[in-house]
């Protein structure tokens, strides 16, 4: 059986090969890719959108609707996250305390006994102590991480970045926190009620903002006609539509991205993380 | 020069894509995937794709390690099968 799949796995490379020779060589100006719409892009995009990173005026204007379905994909996949792994019933028999004066660990065979004491803090069971060092850098590392993730949201419409990207690095800041602290040090901050709302909300922006358009009487996710009420020219209110959607497509990635990592790591019991 | 870059990428990039498939103990796989969406990053950057090699370095290189990462924990070394 494996070598029917070698066999199978082998030829389709060959046809592969075999196709690639009739492909247009890169950056050939006569492809027929680079013939139809790309020129009229990369000519009218600063004069129509005034972005002049080209690749963020055609992912959130020219191209809107597709952007805004990768969102929507986005959120179903911490939706599927959710429903396939979240256990509501945690029946915990057993859990450890830290003793925070003497740093002695317990271990607990009645359920939340401690959990209120003021003495006592939780811990993993695989807990590892002391690790000063990788927390304290982690501490200080992560608003850094969160400011350059901010600057990449809102510096998409002149450098690479946007809210992709941004959402994913403002995720794996929290992510960062919850692994050198403990799932609960990250759920602390940004709690699953919080992740579910905001795996909507920008979801909910970015429709929102082309029903704004469609209300004022243009048409789906036509930015220009947010000029009525941001008072502002048609090109420029183009430029903070596409500012407001990738605010939107952020606000869902990095809710998606912690919420996809607490699942996973804590068995969708939400309890203990890696 | 930059002709040469390509070539050693492109073979890190298979040496990297085969050797995940093959080896046995799954955080190393985690890794080598981690390494090859480095590659496939760098390969990006020098095509001139600046916003798919940042989204293949923060989203392939950073967050789906960690997923990996995160998923193998919960895994055992020998199956219990």
């Amino acid at each position: 059986m494996r070598y029917i799949a070698l066999i199978v796995v082998l030829l389709s490379g060959l046809v592969l090969l075999y196709t690639e020779k009739d492909l247009p060589p890169w950056g050939d100006p006569n492809s027929p890719a680079s013939l139809h719409v790309s020129p009229k892009y990369l000519r009218d995009s600063l004069q129509e959108t005034a972005v002049p990173n080209v690749v963020t005026s055609v992912l959130a204007d020219y191209r809107g609707y597709d952007t805004m379905f990768e969102t929507t994909v986005i959120f179903c996949a911490g939706l599927a996250c959710f429903v396939l792994l979240r256990v509501f019933k945690v029946e915990r028999k057993e859990a450890h305390y830290r003793h925070k004066a003497t740093g002695l660990i317990i271990h607990v065979k009645v359920p939340n006994l401690l959990d209120n004491s003021s003495e006592f803090e939780r811990v993993d069971t695989m807990w590892v102590p002391h690790d000063l060092i990788l927390k304290t850098m982690c501490r200080f590392l992560i608003p850094f991480i969160q400011l350059f993730a901010l600057y990449v949201v809102a510096h998409g419409h002149h450098s690479p970045g946007g809210g992709f990207q941004g959402g994913v690095i403002l995720g794996a800041s929290i992510i960062l926190l919850s692994i050198s602290f403990d799932l609960r040090t990250g759920l602390e901050r940004v709690n699953e009620r919080s992740i579910s709302l905001m795996s909507a909300t920008g979801v909910f922006v970015f429709t929102g903002i082309g029903a704004i358009c469609l209300f004022l009487g243009s048409q789906f996710l036509n930015y220009g006609i947010l000029s009525k009420i941001l008072g502002v020219d048609p090109v420029m209110s183009r430029s903070w539509g596409i500012f407001g959607v990738e605010v939107g497509v952020a606000i869902t990635v990095m809710a998606v991205m912690i919420g996809i990592y607490n699942y996973i790591s804590s068995e969708g019991k939400l309890d203990e993380g890696l | 020069m930059g002709w040469h870059v390509d070539i050693i990428i492109l073979t890190l990039v298979v040496i990297t894509a085969i050797a995940a498939i093959q080896i046995k103990d799954l955080l190393a796989t985690a890794i080598l995937f981690g390494a090859y969406s480095f590659m496939m990053c760098v390969l990006w950057s020098i095509m001139g794709a600046v916003d798919v090699a940042f989204t293949e370095a923060s989203v392939g290189a950073g967050v789906s390690t960690v997923f990996f990462v995160a998923a193998i924990f919960h895994t055992t070394r020998r199956s219990q099968d």
